[in-house]
């Protein structure tokens, strides 16, 4: 198989727009002839299925939740990138195109972060026309704040609830495509295969979550709009039913997977704090604009504080060990997610970790309140310090936030090219579900300006170039490969009810979750890479032994729907820990011991690892195939990564 | 454990809890000790440990809603002892700690309650009637692309700041299962003063104001008596102005109203 990228010719600067003028396109009167069925209605989604049923299309929009309101994306707190450069600090488009490659450690295709970067201008005013209440300035005008990684302030935000007001707003027009007629939204609806008919995607399977009922949608295209993997770890900052499925089936299917092990940890979450712990919270990274991260100069310190001897107040400025400030004086607090994650595990690891458990640091807005004053802070992050102060007991305005890193995000996903689509015909993947832009780590404030640009700006154009070459002709439900990817699920859900073994779903669940945070969490090793492997298939062999599933599929059953995640789950985490083991070097998020600086910093080997790596299903139990799409950089050097 | 409080005792709870099999089944309170739950736990979790020893007795573990568990996808939707989404204010359910329970409590859950909102099955509620109000006219319509620039559109901080505190509603349905007349008021309310106080949504407010109304009609929910129970019980605040405000928006509507 060879991976063809289909990256358009010309400088970098001209590629989105000559591709544009070159793509094929759909007369007005002719979109109505074609049928396109979006999963998913995060931000990615929405922004699709609002902007395809305005341009005619007949569109078909699922997602599992209630409403398409409550898609994961509306989580997302801090904020929204884009290079307008009304700070007048010094932004462009190539410097947020520079600083998500360089951010991303070289691991992304120049030409789609590119695109990426000039697109981010028209998402704010797409949005601000919707009506999105982004955070505004005395004079009535934009007001930004800075994030991880970068040297301006280019964010967008709305509080700390920037998710909420953007998905909203994608919402809402949305909601005037199902008014009008032109999409058609099925919620509690959950895609549980994709069907092929003559080696293009043409339509998926789905399973009703009130009813149980199997049935089939035909299409001229499909849009995976999923969301990440990231509830592989079983804890998460992701929502409860976030999951892989889709992605997985349609892996199964032919889709290649590609970069899967590289996952962000994120450096400030609400550390752990117990055995029944369902989800792991975020604080969002603005808070590192005003908060200083620390933890005690000794371990002698740190080890009475988690005692209990002494408290936090107790330790003086000069046994206060301000350790990003330290070491990346350039960067300080402001360094990428990666470095500021592994620096915090490498406290801990030290033994000056704390909290009862040994396993946080300090994120603390003491200066920020005496230069700025409550109320400052509170209005730019009142709902965050609300939020921690009901989970920890804790007020942070008194005391500094406990933080540690916690699975966040996934840069890997569905294999895409330029244009978004997949290696099958006809099959695209958007947003967090596919892999495109943010190569082994991805800069804060990037993902929601991804799933807009996917929606809003790229798949609207590419798709119709498809679709141009594609018949009217529709494919009836009840062609034989309908039939037969709906006899497999039901075959699967059969399967899972009649184990009734012993363990629950989470169980499992959580077993696998701690073997992928001890082995291909924030730092891997070969040694550990092989043992997970083992662990996994065993752990997987015992689920399709041993799992426990009550009820029956005729009905809404919670349990059975787990069943089906966690399955995909078990699948995945293997790929993910064989991805990890075959990149021998490190890059973002992605740490092998094996490989790194004498000051612990990742070591790449651009020479043998500057690709994406693909891979190909083969069975459940055979080895997956390799694809090497090579990466070029014709227009950003190779450096090591510094934020010193 | 960081974060836990080393003093805090596990405690014993008596659960009553709502058991309806779907839509067509009559439901029934059904009572589950649990013991050995931890302050530090959210309510959800202490339900997360009593499904899992359902399961393990082979018993079916009660649905309930739910997804971010961060208090903003709105999804989570318990009524607990007689209030939506529990005793503290400005939380919802998945926010909600066992610490503000003592050891020994009877703790009552049902699902939200309200014509519009038929069960589906035991805590899980059908509340797409939310969606269709805000199909009927919650949006300003643009189209993707050929708009102005963001900066061309300034707006005073304080209208901006009001219009986002209207627009934080997370649409979850606690102001119609607290209302005794389960009206839809500040729900609905929320969206339309959002997008009246903007200038972009100054242009179709009158229409949008009465399709939303008409459409919350349809759907079922009760009248407002300005009692305010709503409000008291939003879990992020939404404002009674907000009612206010569309009061007055339908009002001039139908005083000028092209749809006589
Ligand atoms: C707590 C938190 C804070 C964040 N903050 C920021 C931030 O400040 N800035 C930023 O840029 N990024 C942030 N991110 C990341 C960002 O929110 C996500 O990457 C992004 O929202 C993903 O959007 P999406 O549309 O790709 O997927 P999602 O929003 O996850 O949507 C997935 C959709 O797919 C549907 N779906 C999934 N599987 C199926 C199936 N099998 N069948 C049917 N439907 C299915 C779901 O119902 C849902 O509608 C944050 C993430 C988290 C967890
Ligand atoms: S689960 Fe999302 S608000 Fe409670």
């Amino acid at each position: 198989m060879i991976l063809d990228s289909k990256i358009p010719e010309g400088s970098l600067a001209e590629k989105w727009d000559k591709h544009k003028f070159n793509v094929k396109l759909v007369n007005p009167a002719n979109k109505r002839k074609y049928d396109i069925i979006v999963v998913g209605t995060g931000l990615a989604g929405a922004s699709a299925a609002a902007t395809l049923g305005e341009l005619g299309y007949n569109v078909k929009a699922f997602c599992f939740q209630d409403s398409p309101r409550r898609a994961h994306s509306i989580a997302a707190q801090g904020g929204i990138n884009a290079a307008k450069n009304y700070q007048n600090d010094g932004d462009s488009i190539f410097r947020l195109f520079y600083d998500t490659i360089k951010g991303g450690d070289y691991r992304a295709r120049e030409a789609n972060v590119y695109r990426l970067a000039q697109v981010s201008v028209d998402i704010i005013d797409q949005c601000v026309a919707q009506g999105v209440p982004f955070a505004r300035e005395y004079g009535g005008l934009l007001a930004n704040r800075s994030f991880g990684g970068a040297q301006v302030s280019r964010t967008f935000y709305a509080r700390g609830q920037t998710g909420q007001q953007l998905l909203l707003g994608a919402y809402s027009a949305l909601n005037r495509q199902i008014a009008y007629g032109k999409v058609k939204m099925f919620p509690r609806t959950e895609m549980l295969d994709l069907v092929m008919v003559d080696g293009k995607a043409r339509g998926i399977v789905v399973r009703n979550l009130i009813t149980g009922k199997v049935e089939s949608h035909s299409a001229h295209a499909v849009v995976l709009a999923t969301g990440g993997y990231g509830n592989v770890f079983f804890l998460s900052t992701n929502a409860m039913g976030s999951n892989a499925t889709a992605a997985w089936r349609a892996h199964k299917k032919g889709a290649l997977f590609a970069n899967p092990c590289f996952t962000q940890i994120h450096p400030t979450c609400i550390p752990v704090s117990g055995e029944y712990q369902s989800k792991l919270t975020l604080m969002s990274e603005s808070l590192r604009n005003d908060g200083r991260v620390w933890v005690p100069k000794t371990v002698e310190i740190a080890q009475r504080l988690r005692k209990g001897e002494i408290t936090v107040n107790d330790i003086k400025e000069e046994d206060r060990d301000y350790y990003l400030e330290r070491k990346y004086p350039a960067f300080g607090n402001l360094v990428p997610r990666d470095v500021a994650s592994r620096n915090a595990k490498l406290m801990c690891d030290e033994g000056r970790g704390v909290g009862a458990s040994g396993l946080a640091v300090y994120l603390d807005f003491a200066d920020a309140i005496k230069r700025e004053g409550q109320p400052a802070i509170a209005a730019k992050y009142g709902n965050l310090f609300e939020m921690y102060a009901k989970i920890t007991d804790e007020n942070p305005y008194e005391k500094p936030m406990r933080i540690y890193p916690a699975v966040h995000y996934t840069m890997g996903g569905l294999w895409v090219d330029y244009n978004l689509m997949t290696n099958i015909p006809g099959l695209y993947a958007t947003g967090e579900c596919n892999f495109s832009d943010h190569g082994a780590n991805r800069l804060g404030a990037s993902a929601l300006m991804q799933g807009l640009a996917d929606g809003y700006f790229v798949i609207p154009y590419t798709i119709g170039d498809y679709l141009a070459q594609t018949p009217y002709d529709k494919v009836s439900v009840d062609h034989p490969a309908f039939k037969e990817a709906e006899q497999n699920v039901k075959a699967t859900t059969d399967r899972l009810l009649s184990i009734k073994g012993n363990r629950t779903v989470d169980d499992f669940h959580k077993a696998l979750g701690l073997i992928m945070w001890d082995y291909c969490g924030m730092a891997r090793n070969a040694e550990g890479l092989q043992f997970a492997k083992q662990e996994i298939r065993k752990l997987r062999d015992e689920f399709w032994q041993n799992v426990k599933v009550t009820g029956v599929n005729e009905e809404l059953n919670q349990t059975l729907e787990k069943a089906h995640r966690v399955a995909d789950f078990l699948e995945l985490g293997e790929l993910m820990v064989d991805d990890a083991l075959h990149r021998n070097e490190s890059c973002g998020g992605h740490f092998r011991e094996e490989y790194q600086t004498p000051e612990n910093e990742a070591l790449r080997d651009d020479e043998n690892f500057a690709y994406v790596a693909a891979w190909e299903y083969t069975n459940n139990d055979g080895n997956p195939i390799l694809h090497k799409e090579e990466l070029k950089f014709e227009n950003v050097k190779l450096t090591q990564r510094s934020y010193k | 454990m960081a974060g836990s409080n080393p003093n805090a005792k596990p405690m014993d709870l008596t659960l009553k809890i709502w058991r309806q099999k779907d839509k067509n089944s009559a439901g029934q309170l059904v009572t589950y000790p649990l013991n050995g739950i931890s302050p530090d736990m959210s309510f959800l979790e202490m339900l997360d440990v009593l499904n899992e020893e359902l399961l393990v007795k082979g018993e079916e573990p009660v649905a309930f809603d739910h997804d971010c568990r961060e208090g903003i996808c709105g999804m989570c939707s318990l009524f607990i002892n007689g209030r939506a989404h529990g005793p503290e204010r400005g939380t919802t359910t998945c926010q909600l700690h066992m610490r503000h329970f003592n050891h020994g409590d009877t703790i009552t859950i049902e699902p939200w309650r309200a014509a519009a909102f038929p069960v589906h099955k035991d805590l899980i509620v059908d509340r797409s009637a939310f969606d269709r109000i805000q199909q009927a006219g919650g949006y300003v319509s643009v189209n993707t692309g050929g708009v102005p620039d963001a900066n061309e559109i300034a707006i005073p901080k304080t209208i901006a700041d009001k219009a986002f505190d209207a627009a934080t509603c997370i649409g979850c349905g606690a102001c119609v299962a607290a209302c005794k007349n389960a009206s839809a008021m500040l729900f609905v309310s929320a969206k339309v003063s959002q997008l009246a106080m903007l200038p972009q949504g100054k242009v179709e407010r009158k229409t949008r104001v009465e399709n939303m109304v008409a459409q919350m009609d349809v759907e079922g929910f009760g009248a407002c008596s300005n009692i305010g129970a709503c409000a008291a019980e939003c879990p992020v605040g939404i404002s009674l102005d907000n009612i206010a405000m569309m009061n007055r928006e339908y009002l001039g509507a139908k005083a000028s109203s092209e749809n006589v």
